[in-house]
This record gives C-alpha cells, sequence and structure tokens, in this order.
C-alpha cells in the first residue's frame, strides 16, 4: 500500500522536477520566465498529438520538448531581442500557449494514447518500499539525469560558469567578451525544452488523454519550487516531491475518511508554496543565491 | 544580428500608434492562424470584431464586459506604474465578492438602505485585505510579490469554493452549492439612458467603472500620491533620494489594486449574478493585466483598451456559436495582442538596426555584439 | 491633438466600412415565432462532444432528435459554454437566432436559464438535471442513481478486498444519491464492503481522476466507481488490473478488461418527447409547487439510462445484475426502501417506507457502507 502510495507521489513530482530544473537554469542566465505553465500546456498537447499520430511515446516525447522549445524561441525573440518587459512577456507567453494548447487540442479530447512503458529494474525493484524508485518510467529517470546533468554543468564546467556569471554580473560578462544575448537565449530554449518535456509527461505517462489546460498550475508551482530550492539543482527534487507528496495526501486523506474539509487541503501546495517563499527570501536575495540579475534587460553596450 | 540603441526623442504620436498597430497586427496574424486551423479567416475576423457591435443591445453587453476589466485595469495601472507586479488580481476579485456577499447576505433589514455603500466598503476591504499579503511579504521578507499575488489567486478561488458549498450555502437550494439570493437592496439594477432606453445588460456599475478610471488618471496624474507612484516606477533611487518611502509606494499600489479588484467582484455579482456559487470570476483578473497594457499604464486610455479586449471576448462567444470555433480562441488573441503590445513599446523607444557580420562562436572571447 | 482625433476618426471609419462590407456567412434572424420553415432547436454544452462522457451523450441524443424529425426540424448547439452570466448571453444569442426550443444540458445553466426564459415567453427552455422552473421552463433530468444500484450489486459480489473506491465530482444531490443508490446495492449482496469516496471537484479533469484512481487502488480498492465523465479511472484500472463502471457512455475501448458494464445516458427519447409536445400544441411544464412534479424524471424504466452489457465477471454475478436492472425497470425492486441506516447509525427510513422523489432531492447524508462525512 505505501510503496503504490509513494509511487504515485514520485510519478506527481516529476513533472515539477523537469519544469523547475529547465527554470533554474533560465533564471541563473538572469532571466525570468513566467510562461512556464503555457510551455508546458504547448509541450503536453504536442506530445499527445505527436504520440497520437505516430503511434510512438518517444517521438511524442521529443514532440513535446520541441514544442517547449519553439515556444521558448518566441519568449527569448521578444526579451532578448526587443528587450521587453520580462514579466509582462513571460504572462504573455502564459496567456498565448494556454489558448493555442487548447486550440490545438480541441479535436484531441476523448482520445487516447499509449504512453511511455514502465521499466523494471531487476532486482532492486524488489526492495520493499523503495523499490518504487526502479518502477518508474523513461522520462522519470531521464529527469533525474537531467538534474545531475544540470547541477554538474552549472557548478563544474566552465559553461556553467559562463552561465552564472551572466546571471550574476551581466556587465562584466560582456566586459570580458561573453555573449550576454547569446547565453541567455541557450537557456531560455533548455528551459523550454525541459518545460516541453515536463507538460508531455502528463499525457505520456500520468494519465492518457489530452485536456485543456490540464497542467493546473503546475507551471506556477514549478515557479515556486525554483525558489524554494535556492536555485540549487538538487533541492528542486526534494521540493517537487514534497508538493507532489502534498496533493497526493489531500486525496489520500479523503479516501481515508478524514473529515478536513477537501477545500482546504487543496490548498495545502499553494499555502506551503507561499510559507517556502517567505521562508527562503528572509535576509535579503542576495545571501539566498539569487542571481543578481534576475529580471533585469540587458543591453548590450557599444 | 538585431541592436537596439535608444532613441534621442519619442513623440507622442509614436506612442500612440503602439496600442492601435498592435491591435491591427493581432487581428492579422488572427486571421491567418485562423486560415491555418482550416477556418474561414474573413467570416472569423468578422464574428469576432464586427459582429458583437452589430446591435445595440450587444453594445451594451460590450460596456458590461469591460466594466470589471476597467476597473481592475485602472488599479493595475497604479501597480506596475510602481514596477510592482499584482498578478493576483483575480484572487481579490473573488475575496471582494466575499466581502460584498457578506454584507449582502448578513446585514440587517433596517440597515439595508445603506446597503450599496456598505457592500462596496465591504467588497474593498476584503479586496485590499488579500492583496495586503504580498505587500506586506514584499515590505518586510523581500517575498516575490508574483508568485505570492499568484499563489493566493488559488487559495481565494478554495475559500469560495469552501464557502458556497459550506457555511453560506442556501438551505434551500437541495445541496447545491449557492447561496441564497442577494436581496433586491443589494443588487444593481439595469441602466436605461436617456432617449435609447436600455441598452442589453448594461448596468449602472459602468458608471463607477467610469468614474474610477476618471478618478485613478487624477490621481496618478495631478497628485503628490501619484507622482511618487510614477517615480517609484521610473526612478526607484531617484525616489529614495526624495524621500518617498519605497515601502509605503508598496503598501499603497497593492491596497488600491486590491481593493479595486474587490470593488470589480462585488459589482460583477450584484449586477450580473444576485448570489455567489463557486466560480464568479472568469480570468478577469488575468484579462485586467492585458487591458493595463494596451492602455499603456494610462487609467483614462483604460476604458478604450477595456473595450477592446472586451470586444474579442464576446467576439471569441460569438464566432463560436456561428462558426464553431473553440472559445480558447480568445486567449491565443489576447496572448498575441500582449506580445504586440510589448514589441510596439521597444520599437518606438528605440532604434532597430541589424548587424550581419558575424561573430565567432557562441561563447567565445572577442568583440561579441549580442 | 489634430493627429490624434484624425487617428481615432480613421479607425471608426474603417471600422464602419469593414461592417458594411462584410457579409457573414449566416444571417442573423429575428425571433418572431415563424411557423414556415422548420421548428428550430437549440442546444447548450458544458464541454464539447469529444469528451466521451456527459456532452457526448447529449449530442447522441441531439442527433437522435434531428433523425426522428428530419426536415420537420432544425437542431443547433453551442459547446464550451461557461456556466454563469456569460451562458445568459449564449441562451439569448440562440434565441435571436430563431430557436423556438432550447435545451441547456448542465446544472450550472439553471439561473441564466431562468432569466432568459423570462425575457423571451414564447420560447420553449428545458433545463436539465435543475430544480428551477417558470412558465416557460421546463426541467428534465435521469434517474442515474438506479445505473449505481445494479453497480453496488456487483461490486458487493466481486469484491474481494471488500473496499471499493468512488470517485465523485462535487457533493451535490445528484451525486449523492448516487453514492447511495451503490451503498444499497452494495449492502443488499455484502455486508461488509465499504464505499471511500474521494472528491475530484471537477466533472472532467483526466490527471485529477487518474491520481484519485491510484491513490484508492494504493488504498486497496479492488473495484472503483466514477460520478466524473474522463475514461482516466478505468484507464488507471486497467493498468493496476482492477476493475471499475463507466460513466455516461460506454468506455469499453478505453478499458477492455477493466469495464464491467458502463451507465450510458440516453437523452434521445426525452428530446424527442419534448419536442413533439411543442409540435402537439400539448408542452407544459408540469403541475405543482414541488418542482420534481413536472420534471420528467425518468430512468431504467423507459430507457433514459441503458446499462452496457455486463462484461469480465461470472455468469452468475451477471445473472444477479440483469435481475437487480429489470426489477428495478418494471418497479418491483424499490432502491431506497426502509429500514434505512445512514453511516452514523440514525435510522433515515422506516421500515416499509419508500423514499420519494422530495426524500431523495432531501438527502444530506451517506448511507450504511460509505465511509466518512459528507463535505459540509
Amino acid at each position: 500500500m505505501y510503496d503504490e502510495l509513494l509511487l504515485t507521489v514520485l510519478l506527481t513530482s516529476v513533472p515539477l522536477i523537469l519544469a523547475a530544473t529547465g527554470e533554474l537554469v533560465v533564471e541563473r542566465s538572469g532571466v525570468l520566465n513566467l510562461g512556464v505553465e503555457g510551455m508546458m500546456l504547448m509541450g503536453a498537447v504536442a506530445g499527445f498529438g505527436v504520440t497520437s499520430l505516430s503511434g510512438s511515446p518517444y517521438i511524442g516525447m521529443l514532440g513535446g520538448a520541441t514544442a517547449g522549445a519553439l515556444t521558448a524561441a518566441l519568449f527569448g525573440f521578444f526579451v532578448l531581442g526587443l528587450a521587453t518587459n520580462q514579466v509582462a512577456t513571460g504572462l504573455a507567453l502564459t496567456i498565448f500557449g494556454t489558448g493555442l494548447s487548447g486550440l490545438i487540442g480541441a479535436p484531441l479530447v476523448g482520445q487516447a494514447i499509449d504512453g511511455l512503458p514502465v521499466f523494471i529494474v531487476p532486482l532492486l525493484s524488489d526492495i520493499p518500499v523503495l523499490g518504487v524508485l526502479f518502477r518508474l518510467d523513461l522520462l522519470a529517470y531521464l529527469s533525474i539525469g537531467l538534474v545531475a546533468g544540470t547541477s554538474f554543468v552549472l557548478f563544474r564546467t566552465r559553461a556553467g560558469l559562463i552561465i552564472r556569471a551572466v546571471g550574476d554580473n551581466a556587465t562584466s560578462a560582456h566586459a570580458l567578451g561573453y555573449s550576454v544575448l547569446k547565453v541567455r537565449f541557450y537557456t531560455v530554449m533548455f528551459g523550454g525544452m525541459m518545460a516541453g518535456l515536463s507538460g508531455a509527461y502528463l499525457p505520456l505517462v500520468l494519465t492518457p488523454h489530452w485536456a485543456e489546460g490540464m497542467t493546473a498550475g503546475r507551471g506556477w508551482i514549478a515557479l515556486a519550487l525554483v525558489v524554494f530550492a535556492s536555485w540549487q539543482p538538487w533541492r528542486v527534487v526534494g521540493g517537487a516531491v514534497l508538493f507532489g507528496g502534498v496533493t497526493i495526501m489531500q486525496l489520500a486523506g479523503q479516501a481515508r475518511g478524514w473529515s478536513v474539509s477537501p477545500q482546504f487541503l487543496s490548498m495545502l501546495p499553494y499555502l506551503a508554496t507561499i510559507i517556502v517563499l517567505v521562508a527562503m527570501s528572509r535576509g535579503g536575495r542576495a545571501e539566498r543565491g539569487a542571481p543578481a540579475q534576475l529580471g533585469r534587460i540587458f543591453l548590450p553596450p557599444r | 544580428m538585431m541592436r537596439l540603441t535608444p532613441r534621442p526623442y519619442v513623440s507622442p504620436h509614436q506612442l500612440l500608434l503602439v496600442p492601435v498597430l498592435s491591435v491591427l497586427l493581432s487581428i492579422i496574424l488572427g486571421g491567418l492562424i485562423f486560415a491555418a486551423l482550416g477556418y474561414n479567416a474573413l467570416d472569423a475576423l468578422y464574428q469576432f470584431f464586427v459582429a458583437p457591435l452589430s446591435r445595440p443591445d450587444q453594445i451594451g453587453n460590450l460596456f458590461v464586459k469591460a466594466c470589471p476589466l476597467i476597473i481592475i485595469g485602472t488599479g493595475l495601472v497604479f501597480c506596475y506604474r510602481a514596477n510592482i507586479w499584482n498578478i493576483g488580481a483575480e484572487g481579490q476579485l473573488i475575496f471582494g465578492a466575499l466581502g460584498a456577499g457578506w454584507v449582502a447576505l448578513y446585514l440587517p433589514e433596517s440597515w439595508h438602505f445603506m446597503m450599496l455603500p456598505l457592500m462596496i466598503l465591504g467588497g474593498m476591504i476584503a479586496g485590499a485585505s488579500l492583496a495586503a499579503v504580498p505587500a506586506f511579504l514584499k515590505t518586510r521578507f523581500q517575498t516575490n510579490e508574483i508568485l505570492v499575488s499568484l499563489m493566493l489567486t488559488y487559495v481565494a478561488g478554495l475559500v469560495i469554493d469552501w464557502l458556497v458549498r459550506g457555511p453560506w450555502r442556501d438551505p434551500m437550494s437541495f445541496g447545491f452549492p449557492l447561496t441564497p439570493y442577494y436581496p433586491d437592496a443589494a443588487l444593481i439594477g439595469k441602466l436605461s439612458l436617456p432617449v435609447i432606453g436600455k441598452l442589453g445588460q448594461l448596468h449602472w456599475g459602468i458608471l463607477i467603472a467610469l468614474c474610477v478610471s476618471g478618478l485613478g488618471w487624477f490621481i496618478l496624474s495631478r497628485t503628490l500620491a501619484g507622482f511618487k507612484v510614477r517615480v517609484a516606477g521610473d526612478a526607484p533611487r531617484a525616489a529614495r533620494f526624495a524621500g518617498f518611502s519605497p515601502n509605503i509606494v508598496t503598501f499603497s499600489v497593492l491596497l488600491v489594486s486590491g481593493a479595486l479588484a474587490g470593488l470589480a467582484g462585488m459589482v460583477e455579482v450584484s449586477a450580473n449574478m444576485g448570489q455567489l456559487q463557486p466560480q464568479i470570476s472568469f480570468g478577469y483578473g488575468f484579462t485586467a493585466i492585458i487591458v493595463a497594457f494596451l492602455a499603456r499604464l494610462n487609467p483614462a486610455a483604460v476604458i478604450l483598451a477595456a473595450l477592446i479586449v472586451a470586444l474579442s471576448e464576446l467576439g471569441g462567444d460569438s464566432a463560436q456559436i456561428a462558426m464553431g470555433i473553440p472559445k480558447v480562441v480568445t486567449g491565443v488573441f489576447k496572448g498575441i495582442l500582449l506580445f504586440m503590445l510589448l514589441a510596439g513599446e521597444t520599437i518606438t523607444r528605440y532604434e532597430l538596426s541589424f548587424d550581419l557580420r558575424m561573430t565567432g562562436g557562441k561563447m567565445s572571447r572577442g568583440d561579441a555584439d549580442v | 491633438m489634430q493627429k490624434i482625433i484624425g487617428f481615432i476618426a480613421l479607425i471608426g471609419i474603417a471600422i464602419g466600412i469593414a461592417w458594411w462590407s462584410m457579409k457573414p456567412q449566416d444571417e442573423v434572424q429575428q425571433a418572431d415565432g415563424a411557423s414556415s420553415g422548420p421548428l428550430k432547436v437549440g442546444f447548450v454544452y458544458l464541454t464539447n462532444p469529444g469528451d466521451h462522457g456527459w456532452t457526448y451523450a447529449h449530442e447522441v441524443g441531439r442527433q437522435d432528435l434531428q433523425a426522428h424529425f428530419g426536415d420537420k426540424i432544425e437542431t443547433n448547439f453551442v459547446e464550451n459554454v461557461a456556466e454563469g452570466p456569460d451562458a445568459a448571453r449564449v441562451i439569448r444569442e440562440l434565441v435571436e437566432q430563431g430557436n423556438e426550443v432550447i435545451f441547456t444540458t448542465s446544472f450550472g445553466y439553471m439561473d441564466p436559464t431562468l432569466k432568459v426564459s423570462k425575457e423571451f415567453p414564447n420560447v420553449k427552455f428545458h433545463h436539465i438535471t435543475g430544480y428551477k422552473r417558470s412558465e416557460n421552463m421546463a426541467t428534465g433530468n435521469i434517474r442515474f442513481y438506479e445505473g449505481r444500484y445494479v453497480q453496488g450489486v456487483v461490486a458487493g459480489l466481486m469484491t474481494k478486498t471488500n473496499k471499493i473506491g468512488y470517485l465523485g465530482a462535487f457533493p451535490i444531490p445528484e451525486v449523492i444519491q448516487g453514492i447511495n443508490a451503490f451503498a444499497s446495492g452494495l449492502r443488499s449482496v455484502n455486508k461488509e464492503a465499504s464505499i471511500s469516496v474521494v472528491w475530484v471537484n471537477s466533472w472532467y479533469d483526466p490527471v485529477k481522476e487518474s491520481d484519485a484512481a491510484k491513490v484508492l487502488i494504493a488504498e486497496g480498492a479492488d473495484l472503483l466507481a466514477q460520478h466524473t465523465d474522463s475514461p482516466a479511472m478505468l484507464q488507471t484500472a486497467e493498468k493496476a488490473g482492477v476493475k471499475g463502471f463507466g460513466q455516461s457512455s460506454d468506455m469499453h475501448e478505453f478499458a477492455p478488461n477493466a469495464q464491467l458494464f458502463s451507465s450510458v445516458n440516453n437523452w434521445g427519447p426525452y428530446y424527442i418527447q419534448q419536442v413533439q409536445h411543442v409540435m402537439d400544441g400539448s408542452w407544459t411544464t408540469g403541475e405543482g409547487p414541488d418542482h420534481w412534479a413536472g420534471n420528467t424524471w425518468n430512468g431504467l424504466g423507459d430507457d433514459y439510462l441503458v446499462l452496457t452489457e455486463f462484461k469480465n465477471m461470472p455468469a452468475d454475478i451477471a445473472a444477479k445484475a440483469t435481475a437487480a436492472r429489470d426489477g428495478i425497470a418494471s418497479g418491483s425492486l424499490n432502491i431506497f426502501e426502509g429500514p434505512m441506516m445512514d453511516n452514523k447509525g440514525n435510522e433515515v427510513l422506516a421500515t416499509g417506507a419508500v423514499l420519494d422523489d422530495g426524500g431523495l432531492w432531501a438527502m444530506n447524508y451517506y448511507l450504511d457502507g460509505v465511509l466518512g462525512d459528507l463535505p459540509n
């Protein structure tokens, strides 16, 4: 019983891990992309549609990632190419992505696809309770790999150093000769790809359907997760499992006949986010690891 | 690559051109999307932008739809001018409706002659109190107001759901989540214009909206308080130097926009629904963000901006009835419109130039332009 | 300043010209109660017919109606209409386009339909699943709970863990009637089993329904029932190897091994009956103050509710299910017959009494067999 609950919690946390890790990299380079929800939905509809057309969930995964990246490219064009206000552009992206995904997905409602299969690691998956860690699908394993990869690149490679430099002090980075806008564009694309994968996870693994707005606010929670994790990749995993846990606990509580009101239980993830945000931001942003340039427009001086 | 250099002089005509061109471009792009999805683009655009204006009662409905957008939009203009990004107007609207609803349902009979003013007060206080949360957290802990206000939107939605299904549910409603119908004193009735008479569902809440917009313009452009707000947004260092406390500005703009969103909630329920149900807002808080930008953060222009956005909402309905186009397409339009507005803003302020020199490598040292 | 005025004038002229020159495909007609031409019937849908659930069933009903009357009527529909004041506008628009008979197919359209019905006394409105009427607004409903009783019987006989999982959308009377009917059927064959209810807070949310199903299965349920609209629950059941009951339409293709049977809503007969009344001039909204007096509320007996073929179960259980269904349809089996206890041990129906429609609408308790409290 508990291992199945744990499995459900883990599966629920994967989309959060993917989207938050992507956004983490974006923010590390100094860009605030509020359009995660829109990108996730585009990834979801693309993942569903491409799988439905091609018959292969793997191609569907690629489709989702591509859709996310393309949507992010739109954001990048405005925010980096035209130096528009990042907050407003991100919102525009969310509204646009939500609408466009609904439009594209309208003829797809009611259909079902064959999602990603589960890979069972032979011996390890028989361990009681923790064994569920070895009964996940490809994308879930990939998400952990991506977190590890992101952590490695960000903190142990030159490329990561450049990304962080651009996020902390863009003017100096530019003076040293690094192309701030190009670096940011690549991180934005990466963030979009991750958001697309994250959205695609919903129809590919959680439930093989498409429904309008099916991400139900997960994109915003992913944004909060980045802050919760103080912009550190491995903490994203912990936070995501926590949030997934709260969501599932609400349902389990009802199943067990607890008499707490379902609305209050549903509120918990959002209240938890606020509490975490406050706890994390006490003492000012600089001490908490926020990239100093976050949200600021950079115009390359001549 | 593209390079942006600030223009030395931006004429007011160019600034006016931005919203106009943005709207036109959005229409064109929207038409292209329709065509790409297999619909007759011209018919669709007609349904969207002309059909909703083709009958006088429809014009009344246009103002009805624009009413909450004007009220919330004015409040958001205050916030955005000060660089405070209040995204939670939707939740503040819901709280306002709850505050007003509490007054409507529990005010004793003998006080009914004061019902509407008290409801307005209740709505504004409730909306402001929800906005006070991100205000407090930002001034005290520097917490990002975007995420806090957004999370509270979800919380507000769950609170109204709980109230309408539980303590405030009408005992006569067979368990359905509806509050009792508001007493007549709590309703906002239809507006009867001289000569024309009643226009569709037009109610006198529109007068409140027009006043709010006018007052907002006056305060922002002609008072010291408004000046403080504008300086806080345009030149925060100068503001501090002049002694304008950033915390007071933050608090004030958030409380004002929360109160106005709450007022909009009160008006919407009293004019259109007459009782509370789990869902009373349909994205007005988010749509108002676009209205604020379309109005180029000018409280007086909010009226026209709201009408344009309301037109596209009504158009979505009309296109759906006449051509079967899914309603979500209004979201696409709104998104495109906001993108175009933002791009237009840049193009008027900066000169765009293209530099076709090839620079070497993505992260190499050397002379990087972009 | 002059340039600004000039701009505005230009835009205004442009709009005016566009307005004049563009001709739409469909002409907007006035509602004048024309007796020439086919009778126009309008439908308002909550979601789109592709949802394979609630709206799909209404769409099938509309097609049955159109086929039945052929050229004598013309049906139109609008889909994805949000409940609330926007719905009133859509309903008005349908009337302005000449529809003289309107069906609004979700509870949340009740007040908008009522409001519009008062503005157009010549148009005949029907509201599905509601309880308010006016002189020209009738109500129609299906006794969904009858199918639930049969589900309860099958569940009670098939369960090995004695735990049943139940997905509810919202705690409204219709859903509670269903849960209690399920419990009644369950208890008639199994004194030990219990039902766990999880509220999804939505009629159609595949992700949440799937999560709720997974949680219920993790908590030990080996049979699942749903009062939500997507096939997600059954698919989750299929993957986990448990069985369940479908809702609103046959979900067999989504869950070939898991679906025991599905309760299908059959709206055709109701639509046909009502339109026939309009044509004959015998249309009424019923007598009496109680809303259920004028309510058309039929079930298995009149084929308003149809149960799909019983599959994935042993033949003897299928036989019992068939017997239960036939009993309800013929009226020989009363689902809610005293003595009935709620799940706190209080008697809610005395021995020998039968719950009437009024009692059905007033159900604010869970019957014995259901875990937990009604959210309140």
